[in-house]
């Protein structure tokens, strides 16, 4: 059963339309990777799903929900976690309260994230400011898991990071996997990818140009589609 | 314990101490001082919920300040007359009149706060402004309470235990306030609902993306922080046993704004350091000259410039999160 169906969304940016008819569906338990080249719409339809970016035409359902004009707390609340491009952690406030200030109940509380990602648990009074890129990275998830979310959102959570703490995220994500929790993802280390999707979306223009398993995007279609 | 906490000590047992030393040696007007630093230090520390914690820049402040005075200055009128209000027999009682201030000050900031709130940057300030000058202007036009003569309160309302009519009373009163609105703003800054307005005041979307609406944290901050300086309001008029509509001009908004920049904006005691500055220049500066708000102006620019955090922040190093 699917979890979030989205379907033929159009989002615009004031005058300029940036989605042309997205479509696309996550299951329970199933991780999906949103792709394509840069400035396809990848973003703007995480943006259109928070609410960040409201859809104009199109619907967007998620758990049996019509969310398409929700405001984005209620969508948040639904039980959609981001983790927004560029980390954005609440720079004002220490990694505890980055983490606690979000918290709604269920299985994921600061042990838990704690546990996840124990570099934060050495950190939890330091100023989320003063964190290198990657702890600022896992403060996000953690923040967005803090929500409990049954569906995860992640946008680019390995950009810019070094190897090793990539390494890290990845373990994550997979952790999170096997946990059952639906997870969107964009990025775009294929190689990391791959192996933890369970289907691919891959947008071109605005809107959805292919659709299918890892295992089906082949060199060629990954040339006409991703390559540069 | 950190270097702010050792300042916030000293800071505060200076505050206690000092008066009392200077009434032993024969100055006792230092009372009536350290009274007046007390009670606006509650103050600032109501506008720093708002502002420090919120970011909420509200030029309309004194708007609660005045009400919780008119509430003193009512009730002492009131029970002095022996005349009933709204049909109640009022007891001439300090916790009395801050209720009544708090409740009036609470209902005003939820109307404001439902409209001002809508709005942010200077949108936010200017309503604010005109909201107090509502006010401002009715009480002006208010003959039952002395409208522009404001209403003198004959002999100050009582707290249990304590003989207000003694300076170094009304003066322990005061600094038992400070001290109990400290600890609720220490409190409510490290609760969940302080890092959540925090949040909030730092980007108010991405906020509402993991599932906390602004709005409401915002509108409770600010009605908190409403009624606190209803309470600084009332012992101002107790201290100076007067109440008019000066103290809810706008002018009252920027004494308190100003004393939370003197002090730091956001530091859980830098209310007090702002008070405690802008007392002594008032004090020290207004005998020497009736131009002693230029040389504040000077010290408020020197501090904007070279120490966001204010006083604190030269004193304390940074801020946990600066």
């Amino acid at each position: 059963m699917s979890l979030l169906t989205v379907s033929g969304i159009e989002s615009w940016y004031g005058a300029s339309q940036a989605l042309f008819g997205v479509d696309l569906t996550v299951g329970e338990g199933e991780v999906v990777a949103l792709m394509g080249r840069n400035g396809m719409g990848k973003t703007t339809t995480i943006r259109s799903i928070c609410g960040l970016t409201p859809a104009r035409k199109g619907r967007i359902v998620f758990s049996g929900s019509d969310i398409t004009h929700q405001k984005s707390f209620r969508i948040a609340r639904a039980g959609i976690g981001l983790v927004p491009e560029g980390r954005r952690c609440f720079a004002n406030l220490d990694v505890s309260e980055n983490l606690v200030a979000t918290a709604r109940p269920g299985q994921w509380t600061l042990d838990a994230v704690i546990e996840l990602f124990p570099r934060l648990g050495e950190r939890l009074s330091q100023s989320a400011a003063t964190l290198s890129g990657g702890e600022q990275q896992m403060l996000a998830i953690g923040r967005a898991l803090m929500t409990n979310p049954r569906l995860l959102i992640l946008d680019e959570a390995t950009e810019g990071l070094a190897p090793v703490v990539r390494d890290d995220i990845w373990r994550a994500v997979r952790s999170l996997k096997q946990s059952g929790l639906s997870i969107l993802v964009v990025d775009k280390t294929l190689s990391e990818l791959m192996p933890v999707a369970d289907s691919c979306v891959v947008l071109e223009k605005g809107s959805t140009a292919w659709t299918g398993s890892p295992a089906d995007l082949t060199a060629e279609l990954q040339d006409r589609y991703l390559g540069v | 314990m950190t270097r702010e906490n050792v300042v916030s000590i000293v800071l505060l047992c200076g505050l206690l101490i000092l008066p009392f030393v200077a009434q032993a040696a024969g100055y006792p007007f230092y009372m009536t001082l350290a009274t007046r630093m007390a009670i606006l230090a509650v103050a600032a520390v109501g506008l720093n919920i708002a502002l420090g914690l919120g970011g909420l820049v509200s030029f309309g402040h004194a708007a609660f300040f005045g009400i919780g005075g008119y509430a003193a200055g009512v009730i002492a009128s009131h029970a002095m007359n022996g005349e009933h209000l709204l049909g109640f027999a009022v007891p001439a009682s300090m916790p009395v009149a801050w209720l009544i201030g708090m409740l009036a000050a609470g209902l005003v900031a939820i109307v404001t706060g439902l409209i001002s709130l809508r709005t942010s940057g200077v949108y936010f300030i200017m309503i604010t402004l005109a909201f107090a000058q509502m006010i401002y202007y009715f009480a002006i036009s208010w003959p039952a309470y002395g409208g522009e003569d404001g209403l003198s309160i004959a002999m100050r309302n009582s707290f249990p235990g304590a003989n207000t009519a003694r300076p170094s009373d009304l003066f322990l009163v005061s600094f038992a306030i400070l001290l109990v609105v400290l600890l609720f703003f220490w409190r409510l800054r490290d609760s969940r609902f302080g890092a959540a307005l925090q949040a909030a005041r730092q980007n108010e979307g991405r906020v509402a993306a993991v599932g906390i609406e602004p709005f409401p944290i915002r509108l409770v901050a600010f009605v908190l922080s409403a009624m606190i300086t209803a309470v600084a309001g009332a012992m101002y008029a107790e201290l100076n046993r007067f109440v008019s509509p000066s103290m809810l001009s706008w002018t009252m908004s920027g004494e308190l704004i100003v004393l939370i920049i003197l002090g730091g904006v956001g530091r859980v005691v830098g209310p007090v350091a702002g008070a405690f500055v802008f007392v002594v220049l008032e004090y020290w500066l207004g005998g020497l000259t009736e131009r002693w708000q230029f040389f504040l102006g000077l010290m408020l620019l020197a501090i904007v410039l070279f120490s966001p955090g204010g006083l604190m922040g030269l004193l304390a190093g940074k801020a946990r999160h600066d």
